[in-house]
């Protein structure tokens, strides 16, 4: 495998981020941000305990955000198990709403490359458009990085024209060295977009983990010309802070980064955060959770 | 690594909306008179020069212009309060005043960073961020060592010198302005401050402060004028000690005028420093320090890391992600909270550095310069670099003092410390490398004041800062700072 040990200090890229987070973002420019991570979004129940009932529950929100307010964007996908994949599928045929399944043993990857194989196959022939598969940070911590490439190519060569997420599970790999080399493996053996965690492990999503991967998938861009895309997700539940990742993307990769395409928050809580600062910002007050459906 | 051909577009359809800082609670005095003896008072002959924001070219305020008779009432007006009060007071009681002053200037911060961006032309998230509260550090800091000379100094008494002559520059006001205030005052010293005539009010208002902090009169006093006061001051007979901060040339001349007298000075003069970046360096963070090192309060940083080596394996890499990293640099309104690069400081510095850039061009260098939009009033530069230039051309060997950086590749180690050590200056340089015997290896053979290892301009009160050749002599910050304001006996 063709790679570069890239080095990543962790003090500079926190400053980094201090510095793109504090860019100041109000008004037009601030509803402009609110409206695109609301199309960013991939609305996510991963919950030993979903039902069917709570899967449409959250299909029929994806696809009404908030009705009473015109023009508000779709969120970009749904993020589900997979045995849900059928039922979501059903709710949201008609709309331009993916389902995107998470696979591969999901959240901890651990079981034989054949079952994972078996349960990717399950999920598109569901019907689901995305995949989110996780690595083996076992493997990869124990240096069997060839291990990890060959998996995630498999995973790829399954899913054919589905897209390919990879979750990374940076909060396991702890170093940003780790997470860049994570990233670096995952693009190279297939990757259509790279992502941080899988929620279930904390620290999730954190602003220098997310940098240094968008500084990977820049890389990448520059040398290949292949357009990656990058998914923060878990602890994402603010809208400020989501607007804070739209100016570290916008000021990392670009203009043409913004876009659903290529950037997706994996959030619970998001949306909801969202809708109150626009409603804010049309109508000067904050309303009350109340008036914001909790599905 | 490979070449890079693809592109990013930092166009975007998203812009940041303007977020300008408030100047309502701002007050600015329209005519502002000399800080002697504890009292605003008007210049003997009468005369006002403007003070203009060189972001729109507007008038700010008129300051009194201060001639020879000015001088010499301050000087007097400073020797009265040393030889009365402030030599004499107890050590613990001077480091009230200075913890007082310290104090005040925490608690009108946001004031002070609002003119120190009007007047200088420098961005408010550095005034606000970086220049304010280093000053109110420094103060702190110094206030702290008042009572404290016989632990610094074992064995033996630090007297103070007398009456200290300070003349400080245009590029961080306030924070020089502390620099020399804190150290001399915290030892027993007074003091004749003499701000740059272009950014005099933020010195100004630190007097409001000094009235309100109740200092005994004289001890602080604060002149304005340009290069003559300062000539006034620097040769005036009753002077016991110069402090100097600005150009190597007007530093040569006080240098001159010190001869024969009896008269302690220190100076602190301009910079060429080196910035390397060596091929196992974190490249994208070696990239932000390069744009922290050059672009930093519009390269007006007598620090700046004004010539970069790059080694040549990376290089390419290096100046593409430094070309990108370019495109994102807001540069406009001082004020706007998003602003990385604000104004020039004067159209005298405006006109020096075109001037260079020209030399630069004329010279054969290759220019890049980001496409970002400049306001039509006041004074702007476009973040600037220059390719294919060596250790013989202008640019990389003169001090710019502007957003202009210089790009040189190496290959090896011994070479790039022979070539960072080419020049008369020595006052900084920048090491990036994953290496940690590389950083020992070469901050120890580059001749400079202060070695910033995979970082660049950071400043702490604790830690000295000065020259080494054509930079400037004596240190300021830390322990090393009291040096120059005490006779050890």
């Amino acid at each position: 495998m063709e790679m570069y040990i890239n080095h990543i200090d962790q003090v500079g890229t926190q400053e980094r981020v201090a510095r793109l987070f504090s860019r100041s973002i109000k008004k037009e420019s601030k509803i402009h941000a609110l409206k695109t991570v609301l199309s960013m979004i991939d609305l996510t129940t991963l919950e030993g305990k979903d039902s069917p009932g709570k899967v449409k529950q959250l299909c029929y929100k994806a696809a009404h955000l908030h009705d009473q307010f015109p023009d508000l964007p779709t969120v970009a996908a749904i993020c589900v198990y997979p045995t849900m994949v059928p039922i979501a599928k059903k709710v949201l045929e008609k709309t331009d709403i993916n389902i995107a399944a998470v696979a591969t043993a999901f959240p901890s990857g651990m079981t034989s490359l054949d079952y994972k194989l078996d349960e990717v196959k399950m999920v598109v022939d569901a019907g689901a458009d995305e995949v989110d598969m996780v690595i083996s940070r076992g493997k990869f911590l124990r240096g069997e990085y060839e291990y990890v490439a060959d998996e995630i190519a498999q995973v790829k060569d399954v899913c054919g024209t589905v897209h390919l997420k990879v979750i990374l599970e940076t909060g396991e790999l702890v170093t940003l060295d780790n997470v860049r080399f994570a990233s670096d493996i995952a693009m190279v053996a297939g990757a259509d977009f790279i992502k941080t965690s899988t929620g279930k492990v904390s620290p999730a999503a954190t602003p220098p983990v997310v940098l240094v991967m968008l500084e990977a998938i820049r890389d990448y861009y520059k040398k290949t010309g292949k357009m990656i895309g990058m998914k923060p997700a878990g602890g994402i539940s603010k809208a400020k802070l989501a607007i804070q990742y739209l100016v570290m993307v916008r000021e990392t990769l670009g203009q043409d980064w913004l876009t659903s395409d290529l950037f997706r928050f994996g959030a619970s809580s998001l949306a909801n955060d969202v809708l109150m600062q626009i409603l804010k910002q049309t109508t000067g007050v904050y309303q009350s959770g109340n008036y914001f459906s909790i599905d | 690594m490979t070449s890079t051909t693809k592109t990013l577009d930092f166009k975007t359809d998203w812009e940041y909306s303007p977020a300008p800082e408030s100047t309502e609670h701002i007050h600015i005095e329209k005519k502002n008179n000399l800080f002697i003896n504890g009292e605003f008072i008007p210049p003997v002959k009468g005369t006002y020069f403007e003070t203009i924001n060189p972001a729109n070219e507007e008038k700010l305020a008129d300051v009194a212009k201060a001639e020879q008779a000015d001088v010499d009432k301050a000087v007097k007006a400073a020797r009265s309060a040393y030889d009365k009060v402030w030599s004499k007071m107890k050590p613990a009681e001077r480091g009230k005043y200075i913890y007082r002053i310290a104090r005040l200037i925490q608690e009108r911060a946001r004031e002070f960073a609002v003119i120190e961006s009007m007047d200088s032309g420098k961005p408010i998230r550095e005034s606000r961020d970086i220049d304010i509260p280093l000053v109110s550090a420094h103060f702190f800091y110094y206030a702290g060592w008042a009572d404290k000379l016989e632990y610094a100094f074992p064995g033996k008494q630090a007297k103070p010198i007398g009456v200290a002559g300070q003349i400080i520059p245009w590029n961080f006001p306030l924070l020089m302005a502390a620099w020399k205030l804190a150290p001399a005052l915290a030892t027993g010293n007074t003091v004749v401050l003499k701000p740059a005539e272009t950014t005099p009010l933020t010195a100004l208002k630190l007097a409001e402060i000094i009235q309100e902090a109740d200092l005994p009169p004289g001890v602080v006093n604060i002149i304005n004028g340009a290069g003559k006061t300062g000539q006034a001051l620097v040769e005036h007979p009753d002077i016991d000690k110069i402090a100097f901060t600005g150009s190597t040339e007007v530093g040569k001349l006080i240098m001159k005028a010190m001869a024969g007298t009896r008269k302690k000075y220190t100076l602190e003069l301009g910079g060429k420093a080196a910035n390397i970046i060596f091929e196992d360096a974190a490249i994208d963070q070696a990239v932000e320090g390069i744009i922290n090192g050059i672009f930093f309060n519009q390269g007006h940083v007598c620090c700046a890391g004004s010539r970069l080596f790059v080694q040549e394996s990376v290089a390419e890499t290096v100046i593409s992600k430094l070309k990108d990293r370019m495109e994102t640099l807001v540069v406009g309104d001082p004020l706007d909270k998003n602003t990385d690069i604000g104004a020039i400081n004067s159209k005298m510095q405006l006109d020096k550095i075109k001037m260079y850039v020209d030399i630069g061009k004329n010279e054969g260098g290759t220019i890049h310069q980001s496409s970002c939009k400049l306001p039509k009033k006041g004074y702007w530069y476009a973040p600037t670099l220059f390719e294919d230039v060596s250790q013989s051309h202008r640019i990389v060997q003169e001090e710019i003092f502007g957003p202009v950086l210089a790009i040189q590749t190496f290959r090896t180690v011994d070479e790039v410390i022979t070539k960072a050590n080419n020049t008369p200056y020595g006052l900084s340089g920048g090491v990036w490398t994953d290496k940690g015997a590389k950083i020992f290896k070469v901050s120890k053979a580059i001749r400079a004041g202060v070695l910033w290892a995979n970082t660049f301009n950071k400043f702490d009160p604790a830690s000295p800062f000065g020259g080494y050749k054509e930079s400037g002599m004596g240190r300021e910050g830390g322990l090393e700072g009291l040096m120059p304001y005490v006779n050890l006996v």
